[in-house]
């Protein structure tokens, strides 16, 4: 038992003194869930502006219900020239009971969108001036729908993928790290299993990955950011255990057949780099084709990726973490096996 | 040394990767508290021997008993008993000294506090915090011995411990090995070094090419060599012709310094220059190992 905690605190030294290691467990990923999270912060609340010219009831029901931005003009002329010049998709030009949109056909789908909003808030006007009833009505309510503010996908995706980063990462370079330096022959002459030196440098990977759930969610829960968390996040913290020892697994296989630092290194970066586009880190999955939908499938990136995702925004519970967690367990052992089968004490 | 229980028994074993007969049918025993140097040039097989006594590799062929028992298949019980300092330092990342032995101390079991003992033993107390890749390469070795050492083993390998070190450092850890004898523990080390081997060493194995071609104490490899004394005096002295007329030289010769008389009776030699004033800048020098091993191999020693 001594062994395995002075072991678990002299590998939790050897990784907070390292500095090059630190930067790519907590900086790095942060990197790009900052830069990230402010390019796309207002891409969800962008609404359509277009040019207006006069007022009345259309007009004033159009800017109380805020479905449209309105660029007011006195002009009808400087407000047919921003359509032309392409700053606005449409304009609206009201002249008494008459309402005319003059509209950019470049940008069919805005443009379309417009006329179709103008078009029911003169039916619904048309409507009130006759004083009935309406025949047919009408109503919406906002759904918790399964595109997200982009700080919502953001969030789970970078943090699965800097959690895999660093316990792929960790594992692959400590085992060829003391496999060069004989460190680990010298461990074989001790009376310890190599079982509790590995399981305490899972300890450090596993406590590292909590670290970094804590931080990457503390940040992206910032005002600047605006993360919202449902209230099933707690769910994370197992999915994250297991994800760690998935990936900690698959360092080790990389670690068994690397040479040299390096080359491990360029290995794992092989392996995760591109796990990580086809998983949805960067971008939700549900925007890439089908064909690689289906190919992401084959990654336990993207299975953790849905499960946080699930668990930390969507709010599901804990049926959502019941595919998640039987695709990683099944890859940490198939793959905890090959590496133990691959493992070599020595070059 | 007692000769009731060795502490190593090596028969016959031998490993050959390929072509390549790394170890061809070496044989010798070590007996408890004796101190056991292996020595021979470059890729003669010391470190292949010493960790097939380990448990680190499989012979071949051939039989090791360590301590009473078989050292391969990985022996767990016998691990506590052996201490090893492999040929190249093995550290952990980014630990100071004293980590490094906390840590290396704690696989066997080891209190923390013995790290700073250890530290004292081999003169690093004052660089208990320093990190290991800060340590010059003199303060690595012996701090890899300390690592050798922390569980307080009654066997030690040492490979090579005093490669790589200028004069000084050499014989500090000298010292030091020194020190760990005189804890009664029984040390097996290799080195290149054959003034070293014959100062240190109960006995010696002089190995090359797998083989061991000698194994005695340092004094009776050199004695049975029966090879002559060299006396050097500053040339000008003495002519070679004159010296060579000396009784019992049997040889002379000159370079640009020294006059060197070669001679198996040292004793009226020096005294028939004592004689004739002519003792300027005397040295004498007996045979050493390096002359046995020119002997047994027909070769010059290169380290
Ligand atoms: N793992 C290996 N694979 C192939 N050949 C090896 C291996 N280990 C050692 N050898 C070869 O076996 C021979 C003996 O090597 P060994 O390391 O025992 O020599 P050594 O006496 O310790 O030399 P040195 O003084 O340089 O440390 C060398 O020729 C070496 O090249
Ligand atoms: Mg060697």
């Amino acid at each position: 038992m001594t062994a395995f905690r002075t072991l678990s605190l002299a590998m939790l030294k050897g990784f907070v003194r390292d500095k090059v290691t630190l930067f790519f467990t907590f900086l790095f990923p942060l990197m790009f869930l900052v830069i990230f999270g402010l390019i796309l912060r207002d891409v969800g609340a962008d609404k359509t502006r277009i040019a207006v010219v006069g007022d009345g009831q259309v007009v004033s029901a159009l800017r109380d219900s805020g479905v449209l931005e309105l660029e007011q003009y006195d002009d009808v002329d400087a407000a047919v020239q921003k359509v032309k010049d392409g700053d606005l998709p449409a304009a609206l030009i009201v002249r008494g009971q008459q309402l005319e949109v003059r509209f950019a056909q470049s940008d069919q789908v805005k443009s379309a969108t417009v006329l179709g909003i103008v078009n029911g808030f003169v039916d619904k006007a048309n409507v009130a001036a006759t004083g009935q009833p309406p025949r047919f009505t009408f109503s919406a309510e906002k759904v918790e729908d399964a595109s997200l503010k982009p700080i919502q996908f953001l969030t789970p995706g970078i943090l699965s993928w800097g959690v895999a980063v660093s316990a792929v990462f960790g594992s692959a370079l400590t085992l060829v790290s003391w496999r060069r330096k004989q460190v680990l022959r010298r461990i074989r002459l001790a009376p310890v299993s190599a079982t509790s030196v590995l399981s305490s440098r899972l300890l450090v990977s596993t406590g590292v990955a909590l670290v970094q759930g804590g931080i990457f969610v503390g940040i992206a829960m910032l005002p600047v950011f605006g993360l919202k968390l449902s209230g099933s996040w707690w769910l994370a913290i197992p999915l994250l255990l297991l994800g760690t020892i998935s990936f900690f697994a698959l360092g080790m296989l990389v670690g068994a057949f690397a040479k040299t630092e390096e080359a491990a290194s360029a290995a794992a970066n092989i392996v995760v780099l591109p796990m990580a586009f086809l998983s949805g880190t960067f971008f939700p999955v549900e925007q890439a084709p089908a064909w690689l939908q289906a190919v992401s499938k084959a990654f336990p990136l993207r299975h953790m990726n849905d499960g946080m995702l699930d668990v930390l925004v969507r709010g599901k519970g804990v049926e959502a973490l019941a595919v998640p967690a039987a695709v990683l367990a099944g890859f940490a052992l198939v793959v905890g096996f090959l590496a133990s089968r691959v493992f070599k004490w020595e070059e | 040394m007692t000769e009731e229980r060795p502490a190593v028994v090596v028969r016959d074993i031998r490993k050959s990767y390929g072509e390549l007969k790394a170890v061809d049918g070496v044989s010798f025993t070590v007996a408890e508290g004796e101190f056991f140097g292996i020595l021979g040039p470059n890729g003669a097989g010391k470190t292949t021997t010493l960790e097939i006594i380990e448990g680190l590799r499989e012979p071949d062929s051939g039989e090791v008993r360590l301590l009473g028992e078989s050292p391969w298949p990985r022996n767990v019980k016998l691990l506590p008993r052996i201490g090893v300092q492999l040929q190249a330092s093995s550290f952990f990342e980014k630990l100071t000294a004293k980590e490094q032995l906390q840590t290396f101390g704690s696989l066997y079991g080891v209190s923390p506090g013995t790290a700073a003992d250890m530290l004292e033993l081999v003169g690093l107390a004052d660089k208990a915090n320093e990190q290991e890749n800060k340590l010059s390469g003199g303060q690595r070795q012996r701090l890899s011995i300390a690592c050798a050492l922390v569980h307080d083993p009654d066997v030690v390998f040492l490979d090579e411990p005093t490669a790589a070190l200028d004069p000084q450092a050499r014989r500090n850890l000298w010292d030091v090995l020194r020190a760990i004898r005189e804890r009664g523990k029984t040390i097996v080390y290799t080195t290149h070094y054959l003034d070293e081997a014959e100062i240190l060493c109960d006995r010696v194995a002089i190995m090359d090419e797998g083989r061991i071609l000698a194994l005695d104490p340092p004094a009776v490899l050199v004695r049975g060599l029966d090879a002559p004394t060299h006396v050097m005096v500053q040339k000008g002295v003495l002519s070679v012709v004159d010296a060579s007329a000396l009784d019992g030289v049997e040889e002379a010769h000159e370079n640009e310094v020294t006059l060197t008389i070669s001679t198996r009776q040292p004793a009226p030699v020096l005294s028939a220059l004592a004689e004739r004033g002519a003792l300027d800048g005397l040295q004498v020098r007996t045979a050493t190992l390096e002359d046995v091993f020119l002997n047994l191999t027909g070769r010059e020693y290169r380290a």
